[in-house]
């Protein structure tokens, strides 16, 4: 009883606009992924004499690739998280001014001022840490070492120079502060007017609808714009080595002079002076940063990923 | 719980712009009062002078006083915030929020008031609420999942719910049938009904059959022309509204000829 008639296929008229763009865009994402690509073969090929390295073929007293690159992963991570504490809740706290508090003109000329500092070149950074900022909160660190010595992170001695992994950290979140104050602006401008005033109909106060209704509604995009400042922070190479006084240490202390460097301004110190293997370890290093960047984007995904229903995208 | 609203001559502004003009009206409690009117005749205007939301929209204010039980929602040093909880609000379009759980979602306004609510009581008031808006049945195996899931109907009765669960005086509701399928609009009318012997409430629709359906009594806005102020028409029991009101231009609204 079943008569199964063939359906003819039917095919979209192909238009030669469709075409070209589509073709366009194909291309241009596969020299994306080819330049990736070019990349990390690039990284892992250089690398590979790295990692069978003697000893003597490594700066200061490490005996293989991996005590060398230590302290540098040790320092990138430590000086990227430390600016993150600093940046993430003011640029929370700036957006929301900014789209919930300030009147319009002022909010307007805090707008400006944020996107100019994102225009500040790194170096111009690195300028202010080494020349005002250091001789400024050495100082304080003083006070610090003096009253909290007997905190781990405040342990003694005092830096002389001011120019210690707290004042990297401090640049760093002003460098970083910008892009996510600006993605924090933006999604929080886009929470609906609806769940806004739901919460507020029901008795919330400015702060409560804010919490009930802005700040879940914003949490993937504050998160997405962290993570965006927080590779700027990993991989920034001139305000960090401008600024830091250099030692191959693993140390939580925040205002010694011996501080832990981090990996992009230690490529950046002994790129020109090495040569032969040298090269390669520090091409090794940069290895170790990409897969850190890399790590720290999936875990963010991740994140954001794991509460996909509860996101108001549907 | 529910309260009397007095309304004495309140004219509504947007900035310099004359929404509403001279309204003065009693809604008793434990009724069902109907707005009718034309589309920006200032409906929805009013009803959100009746908890000061219409304070949110920068520009907009208010002449006159409105009384409930003899308190003017605009004396000196009344805050809109604790008038918000006193007088509820349900929107034209479903708005749960969307981050939040089903749950969470009736304990949003509750939990402003008593922050150390303990599991139980959240959970008896979670019930409650829900029982109250007649979702529970449909709902309570899957109160951990997002609200934003559920469809509008069950949408709009949830938000029905986190307003009763703030235990509100009186609930003021703007066309909230207006995005929902004729049955979802039936089981809102039901609901009413029942929500009636609680609360005080008012509501806006464009709907003939629903107002005369669910109120007590209706008052019909109209205006004059575009950029004219909104005024009460005529405000009276719903029957005599719709079978021998006494001003023509109600007449013409409540049987289709108007315009
Ligand atoms: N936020 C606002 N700013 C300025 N004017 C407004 C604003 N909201 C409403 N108005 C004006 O106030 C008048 C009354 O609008 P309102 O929304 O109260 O009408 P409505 O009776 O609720 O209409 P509808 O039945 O279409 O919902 C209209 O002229 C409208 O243009
Ligand atoms: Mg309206």
């Amino acid at each position: 009883m079943t008569t199964t008639v063939a359906a003819p296929a039917i095919t979209a008229k192909e238009r030669p606009g469709d075409r070209v763009f589509s073709t366009l865009t194909v291309v241009a994402s596969s020299l994306i992924l080819a330049v990736l690509a070019a990349v990390a073969i690039f990284l892992v090929a250089q690398s590979m004499p790295a990692f069978v390295a003697e000893s003597d073929d490594f700066k200061g007293d490490a005996t293989n690739f991996w005590s060398y690159v230590g302290p540098l992963v040790f320092g990138t991570v430590w000086s990227a998280a430390l600016a993150m504490i600093f940046a993430v809740p003011l640029a929370i706290g700036v957006a929301l001014f900014i789209t919930h508090f300030a009147p319009r003109r002022i909010a307007q000329g805090l707008g400006y001022v944020v996107d100019l500092l994102a225009a500040v070149p790194s170096v111009v950074f690195g300028l202010w840490g080494i020349g005002v900022l250091a001789p400024a909160l050495q100082p304080y660190y003083a006070n610090l070492t003096e009253w909290f010595g007997w905190f781990p992170l405040f342990a003694g001695p005092v830096s002389g120079t001011g120019r210690t992994i707290l004042t990297v950290a401090i640049v760093l979140a002003v460098m970083v502060l910008p892009i996510i104050t600006a993605i924090s602006r933006e999604v929080f401008l886009q929470t609906p007017r609806l769940h806004e005033e739901a919460a507020l109909a029901l008795g919330a106060t400015r702060w409560e609808m804010i919490r009930m209704a802005v700040l879940p509604f914003g949490r993937p995009g504050v998160i997405s714009g962290a993570m965006l400042g927080l590779g700027r922070a990993l991989g920034e190479t001139m305000a960090v080595a401008m600024v830091l006084s250099p030692a191959t240490i693993i140390s939580f202390a925040l205002v010694q002079s011996q501080n832990p460097t981090t990996i992009a301004a230690n490529i950046a110190l002994n790129f020109p002076e090495a040569h032969d293997v040298g090269v390669n370890i520090l091409i090794a290093t940069g290895l170790i940063l990409f897969v850190i960047t890399l790590g720290v984007n999936s875990i963010a995904r991740y994140i954001v990923g794991r509460r996909k229903a509860f996101s108001g995208a549907n | 719980m529910s309260k009397r609203i007095e309304v004495n001559d309140l004219n509504v502004y947007y900035s310099s712009f004359l929404a509403v003009e001279g309204v003065s009206l009693t809604i008793e409690p434990r009724t069902v009062t109907a707005f009718i009117g034309p589309s920006g005749c200032g409906k929805s205007t009013f009803l959100r002078t009746l908890n000061r939301m219409h304070e949110v929209i920068p520009g907009a204010r208010v002449e006159g006083e409105v009384l409930i039980d003899g308190n003017n929602l605009y004396g000196a040093g009344v805050d809109p915030v604790l008038v918000r909880r006193q007088v509820g609000m349900v929107f034209q379009r479903p708005n749960p929020f969307p981050t939040m759980s089903i749950g969470d979602n009736v304990l949003a306004g509750a939990k402003l008031n008593n922050k150390r609510m303990s599991k139980s009581e959240g959970d008896d008031l979670i019930e409650k609420s829900l029982r109250g808006a007649n979702l529970w049945n449909e709902v309570k195996d899957r109160l951990h999942m997002p609200g934003s899931g559920l469809s509008g109907g069950q949408q709009q009765r949830l938000c029905i719910a986190r307003a009763i669960a703030v235990n509100p005086e009186i609930i003021l509701m703007d066309e909230p049938c207006s995005a929902l399928d004729p049955i979802s609009t039936l089981a809102i009318e039901d609901l009413i009904e029942e929500m009636k012997q609680e609360f005080t409430i008012v509501i806006v629709t464009h709907n003939m059959q629903q107002a005369s359906r669910v109120s007590d009594r209706t008052a019909f806005f109209n205006i004059a022309g575009t950029g004219k102020p909104g005024k009460l028409i005529e405000y009276d029991d719903t029957t005599t509204m719709f079978s021998n009101p006494s001003v023509q231009a109600t007449e013409d609204y409540v049987s289709g000829r108007f315009g």
